[in-house]
Parts: structure tokens; sequence; C-alpha cells
């Protein structure tokens, strides 16, 4: 019998540090069983339980894409005793990562459609590894047009620089990049909340599917501007997060009515969240 | 069929036989109250008793248990690797066990072993473990089974059953495990006429000692958004102390937490039981807590047993009818009540 609580050993491969306050890193990992590789398939969207050995283990979602070989990665932001600790950790090091859990954004229904994605914060990392996914080059003609709102507090607070740079670049992504305020007389991108650049900068809900993940302040003022802009509950894509323990539905404390965010989610449709009780 | 009727005396001689092939689980005395302890503990089993206040889940699904080991040692190549604890999966017995309890882990049996995952632990010691059950002559004021789904002498979930007969014990093969394990024991003499008889009166007589039957026919058809914002939660909660003792008495709770514990350069992942009455169970990392208020909590509990799994599975309510929250709770709060205002409840 499989046992569904067993991570995969890992070595930590490489650590970036994201933003200028140091509380944001990219950790990249490497299976010491390369086997395990394959065994971890996963889709994006999707998170898993990285496991420290004497500390615990948290859910992160899986911020690298499918189509990213050889590792997998996850920004994590330093907040409790577990993430405080992986922090501290050094490339190198070994540890463990259990998954791949969870559903994932709707990429069936997405397949066709025009894509819209807006994010906030450091909730940034599963819509990194949906969009590298989506323009994969055997994956890009599969969607229509591809339009991202992405905003932190300040430049230094983005995830992603250089390939948030590399994407505006392109001419099959329209990127909309926007920080709250900023004193740099250098920064070339917006200037204003996420709700507000995304009243400016999406045109039109028509054929258009939205995946919205970021903090709760910038969900509760976009889902207006989404809805005002066409877009039905059912075509407004939500990601979750939610205490977790076992990540497979059985340790009890995720639920939502009777609904698991660690498995019937992370990823809802606002739809779904309709009939759910708000107790998120 | 291997039915037979054993005396008292014989019945217990018979299980001191089988303890080669079973560990074997009896309600003893344990102070003011009853609990199930392995027979080799040397307590004697204490047939007649009403239950015991803890439930037997731990048999099977300990408070505390082991899960991984992992050496912290950097000398050690395997170091910061998990490898799993051994366990101990060999042939149990749990010997007296009320009917209410063994519908308890038929409950809890969804929650660990389902198409999508199958907590590997719980599994193999339901797998491995004989239930045979003792028929409730005398059934409790907070006793509610017949309610939902069950009875004093109810036999679906065991795989024998005892029935007191004042001076013998009438026992029922009702599965291959349960004739496995009968088909062990010495003594006894084939199942008469009247022994049947005897135990069809006597089961009779209890289910109509079980009065309080708290309605769960409209449970399904509620629209849960609706029970979630009734009325009446805060004043439901408002005695509630969040001690947990409810959950954790209850034979149908599973919820648990996972932590690590470190001894020098050895380290365990353990798992424990864990309670929704508690704020910590919900709390983020960000400090937000999505049940951070008491009454969240309390309405949790009861929609989690009276709805959301109602709704889930479409099998009855995640309760067994034993009464062991009504009997210890502090402050009073009567599950029975609570079902039936969200069974009767009519939204604005």
């Amino acid at each position: 019998m499989e046992n569904p609580y067993v991570p995969y050993p890992v070595r930590i491969d490489r650590i970036i540090t994201e933003t200028e306050d140091r509380n944001l890193k990219t950790f990249r990992f490497v299976f010491l069983n390369p086997e395990d590789e394959a065994k971890f398939a996963y889709t994006p969207g999707q998170f898993a339980e990285l496991s420290v050995a004497g500390k615990g283990e948290i859910p992160i979602g899986i911020a690298s894409s499918p189509t990213e070989k050889g590792f997998v990665s996850f920004t994590v932001n330093k907040v409790g005793l577990v993430t405080t600790y992986l922090h501290n950790m050094k490339e190198g090091d070994v540890m463990g990562i259990r998954g791949p859990l969870g559903n994932w954004y709707p990429w069936d229904e997405m397949e066709g459609k025009n894509v819209v994605i807006v994010g906030g914060g450091f909730a940034f990392t599963t819509l990194r590894s949906s969009i590298v996914y989506m323009l994969e080059p055997e994956n890009r003609p599969r969607f229509k047009d591809i339009t991202v709102v992405y905003g932190a507090r300040t430049p230094g607070m983005l995830l992603y620089k250089d390939e948030l740079a590399a994407w505006e670049q392109r001419d099959d992504i329209h990127m909309h990049i926007t920080v709250d305020g900023t004193d740099d007389p250098d920064w070339k991108y917006n200037v204003g909340f996420v709700p507000a650049i995304a009243e400016q900068k999406i045109t039109s809900a028509d054929n258009a599917i939205a995946i919205v993940c970021g903090p709760p302040i910038m969900i509760r003022f976009t889902q207006p501007v989404l809805e005002k802009l066409g877009f039905p509950p059912e075509r407004i894509i939500l990601s979750l997060e939610m205490r977790m323990k076992c990540g497979i539905g059985m340790c009890g404390r995720c639920n939502i009515g009777d609904k698991y965010v660690c498995k019937d989610g992370p990823v809802f449709s606002l739809a779904q969240l309709k009939q759910m009780p708000p107790e998120y | 069929m291997t039915d037979k009727v054993y005396g008292k005396e014989k019945w217990i001689q018979g299980l001191e036989g089988l303890k080669n092939d079973y560990k074997i689980y009896v309600p003893v005395k344990d102070g003011d109250f009853h609990a199930f302890m392995p027979m080799s503990e040397g307590k004697a089993p204490d047939f007649d008793y009403d239950n015991t206040r803890m439930s037997p889940k731990a048999v099977m699904y300990p408070e505390s248990e082991r899960l991984f080991e992992y050496s912290l040692d950097d000398a050690d190549p395997e170091a910061n690797i998990l490898k799993e604890s051994p366990k101990d999966f060999s042939p149990r017995a749990i010997v007296g066990i009320r009917p209410c309890d063994a519908h308890g882990f038929q409950i809890v049996n969804r929650n660990f072993d389902n198409p999508e995952y199958r907590d590997p632990w719980w599994v193999r010691r339901f797998g491995s473990t004989t239930l045979v059950g003792l028929g409730c002559n005398r059934p409790c004021s907070t006793c509610f089974c017949t309610a939902v789904g069950g009875g004093p002498f109810h036999e679906e979930w065991l795989d024998a059953l005892m029935v007191d007969l004042g001076d013998r014990y009438l026992v029922k093969g009702l599965t291959d495990k349960g004739e496995g394990f009968l088909a062990k024991m010495t003594g006894g003499t084939p199942a008469d006429e009247g022994a049947y008889k005897e135990a069809e009166a006597l089961a009779e007589e209890a289910s109509q000692k079980i009065v309080s039957s708290p309605p769960t026919d409209r449970l399904k058809d509620q629209k849960t958004t609706d029970l979630f914002n009734a009325p009446f939660w805060e004043e439901v909660a408002f005695g509630c102390l969040n001690c947990g003792t409810c959950t954790y008495l209850c034979p149908t709770c599973w919820c648990f937490d996972i932590q690590d514990e470190v001894f020098g350069k050895q380290g365990d992942r353990i798992r424990n039981w864990d309670s929704c009455m508690f704020p910590l169970f919900t709390l983020h990392g960000s400090g937000h807590n999505p049940r951070d208020q008491k009454f969240q909590r309390v309405r949790q509990r009861f929609m989690h047993k009276l709805k959301y799994y109602v709704d889930k599975y479409e099998n009855g309510v995640q309760c067994s009818g034993c009464g062991r929250c009504v009997r210890y709770c502090p402050v009073n709060i009567d599950i029975r009540d609570i079902c039936e205002r969200m069974n009767n409840f009519e939204s604005a």
C-alpha cells in the first residue's frame, strides 16, 4: 500500500532571495532518487508539503512548471517555525517534499480561451508556474490572448523580476506590472492597486477565463471589477490558502463546508465558493 | 454457524486461551470508570458495564503515534531522511465493544480509507482487528443509537455479538473474521432455541429503553449556507468552554495534528489527535484564522457531524449515538437538541 505521508527526499539545489525585505526566497529542489521526479508529476496550480526533519511540514504552491525538468521549485514567505528554519537552510541540505497535492487550474476548460491572470504579492507562485507552462512553445497555441496583471507593494517586493522583464519583451503575452507606490524615478511600469489596474487593462470577458490569486483584500476588490467586465462566476477561478497538516483530506482542519481545501481545492471557481460557507 | 453459549467463567477462560492468537482488549474497571485495556495487563475483564468513558477509538487510532523517525546527525549518510516507524499489525480483538462504538469505527473508516487515499496505519489496524460486540441490556438515558441507524443489539458493524443472558453468554458469529475468532475459542455449547428467545426479548426490552430520538430526516435537504447562517449558533455556543472533551471522547471524531519532536540527534514525526474546538486548529501562518471565534468552532463541530458529513458520504450522520459528549460535557451541551434544531430549521 502506497503511504501518502512519506516525503520524497530532495536536496536544496539553489536558493534565490526574491524580495528586498529578504522574506521571500525561492528554493529549487532536486530529487535524491532521480526516479522520484517522474512520480512527482504535477500540474500548475497544485501544491506540496515541504518537509523539514525536526521541524515539520508546510503546504506551499508549486512555483516551477512541469515543462521545467530536473527540479521543482517553491517560493516561501518567512512567517512561522518551519519557514523560518527553511530560510536559514543552505544549498546542499537534504529535506523532503510530499505531493503533488490538490487540484489545479482548469486547463481543459482554459484551452481555446483568452486567459486573464490577476496576481498580487507573494501569491504569484502558482501563477508563475502557469505562465511558464502556457508560454512553452508546444502549449502556447492551445491558449488565445494571455493577459497578466501582477502587483506588489513596491518594485523590490515583486517576485521573479528577471522573468517579468523578459515577459514584458514578448508579444505573445500582455504584461501589466504594477506597484502600490514607489519613489523610484526609473520605474517604468504602472503605479496603482491591482484591482484599479485590472479595471484599466482588462478590456473584455469574451471567451475569457480569469485566474485570481492574491491577498484577501485584493481578491475582494478584484472580484467586482471582473464581474462588471462580464466574467460569470464560473469563469473566475481562485486559489485558496488554509492551515493544513496531512494534505490528503484526512486531518480535518482545512475544510470549508464539506470541501477540503487540500483535496477538493485549493482551486475553486467563484461559482463554487458562492455555494460554500464563507469561512476562509 | 458457530453460535454458542458459554458460561461466564468459561467465556473468560476461553479468551485467555486466545492470548497467543490475538491481542485482546476488554473493558476493565479503572477507578470510577471503565476503559478498554489489553487482557494481558492483569486486570480482570468486567463485561457488566454501561460503556467505557473513552471510546475504544485509540485501539485502532492511538491518541499519539510515531509515524516516522529520522537521524539529525550530519555524520549519518541517511540524516534528515524519514523512515517509517515499525508497528505491530498482528491480529487484535476488541471484546465487549458496544454496537455504537463499532459503528464509530465504520464512520471513521470512511475518512481514512477512501478511493483517493488510504491511511496505511489505520487501514492495516482496521483490517487486523476483530470486533466482538456486547449487546446493551441497559442503555443509558443519554443513548440514542436507534436514531442514527444503530441499536443496542445492532449487528451490522460487528464480527461477533455477545448477549448477556444473566449467567451465560450467547455468542453469535457474524462475519468470517468473527467465526474465525470463535472457532479458536474453547468451551461453549451449541446455541439452543431458548438462548435465542431470551436474547430477542432482551433486545426488544433494550430498544424500548432508548427514549431520545433526535430527528435527522431533513438534514440532507437543508441548504448548507442556511444552516451555517442559522441564528442559533451564538446561543448554542454560549456556555461552551472549548475544552475539547466532546471531540476527545467521541468515537467518530478523527481529526489529527502532525508534529515533529527532537530528542538530541534523533527525531520523530508524530500524529496526535486534534480538536476543532481549539483555535490553533485553523490558525494560518499569517495570523489569519477562519475560525477564531468560539461559536465558529462549535458550529464547525456540529455542521461537520450533522451536515457536511451527511452531504459528503450520503450515509447518515457522523455520530453513533453513544451519548458520551452529552454525558461528559461540563456545560451540558446536548448534540440531540442541536441535531433537532438543525433538522427542523426553517430559513427565514
